[in-house]
């Protein structure tokens, strides 16, 4: 089994509000992030895939069909676009790194056919990233 | 849906390797420059991974106040710009940064209950790393 990795960088903005909370709660519990004109990240996302390495090719996964799908399914949706208001998944989700790791996995994972998708991994800053194994 | 949330800290701290149940010379073999008596310093970046299912009422695995203020409280306030080797865990053990990253987890495994301890990670410098999960194995 080999694993191979793509990395990705898109830049969006967001905020964290759940409707059902009071004001002070939303205040108390996402802080700064409440702020309901947005504010932005550049976020990397790094896309691991898993697979037998076909003898023919020597590949994995063929690079450009996986930059491709990533391209598609990922970054023309959310790249320089305010989460909250332009992807369809965070009109009911709150687009926390978390959400956004699960979000992009369920976007490319039933698209992938040879490799399976192992993890994806997003990195909100250098100091902050979240991983999704698909676990439920 | 569970999700492993992974935050990055950094604490400056000086060591000595050293064990006195061995002679100088073989201290000096063992831990080379590092056994150096005056001791010496690192930026030590640790990177605390915890995973639990995500909140749908926040999005969040654990929210990062908790994960910060119990770092804060009980790893950067006990470690940032101490010597290693003044501290009481360290009065019968060698700080290598495997044992540094021991003690992190288990004080943290101790302490912080928001979210599941998954994994310490520690960039002694740019060059060497160590991990430490306890009993569980390792994702990656």
């Amino acid at each position: 089994m080999v694993y191979l990795t793509r990395k990705a960088e898109f830049s969006a903005s967001h905020y964290y509000h759940n409707p059902e909370f009071t004001p002070e709660e939303n205040q108390r519990i996402f802080g700064k992030c409440n702020n309901p004109n947005g504010h932005g990240h550049n976020y990397t996302l790094e896309v691991t895939v898993r697979g037998e390495t076909d003898p023919r090719s020597g590949f994995v996964v063929d690079l450009k069909q996986l930059k491709d799908l990533m391209n598609r399914e990922v970054l023309d949706a959310l790249d320089h676009r305010f989460l909250n208001k332009e992807v369809p998944e965070f009109s009911r989700l709150i687009p926390t790194t978390e959400n956004i790791a699960i979000t992009i996995w369920q976007r490319l994972e039933p698209k992938l056919k040879a490799a399976k998708l192992h993890r994806v991994r997003v990195y909100e800053t250098p100091d902050l990233f979240v991983d999704f194994y698909g676990e439920a | 849906m569970k999700a492993y949330l992974t935050r990055r800290y950094l604490f400056s701290a000086s060591h000595r390797l050293h064990n006195d149940e061995f002679s100088t010379e073989k201290n000096r073999a063992i831990y080379g420059k590092c056994n150096n008596p005056y001791g010496h310093g690192h930026n030590y970046h640790v990177e605390v991974t915890v995973s639990a299912q995500v909140d749908q009422r926040t999005g969040m695995v654990c929210n990062l106040l908790d994960l910060d203020g119990s770092v804060q409280r009980h790893i950067l306030d006990r470690y940032d710009h101490q010597n290693l080797n003044t501290l009481p865990e360290f009065a019968s053990q060698v700080p290598t940064t495997e044992n540094l990253c021991q003690e992190i987890y288990d004080i943290l495994r101790r302490e912080f209950s928001c979210a599941h301890l998954e994994k310490v990670r520690i960039e002694e410098t740019m060059m060497n790393s160590f991990e430490y999960a306890g009993n569980a194995e390792m994702l990656h």
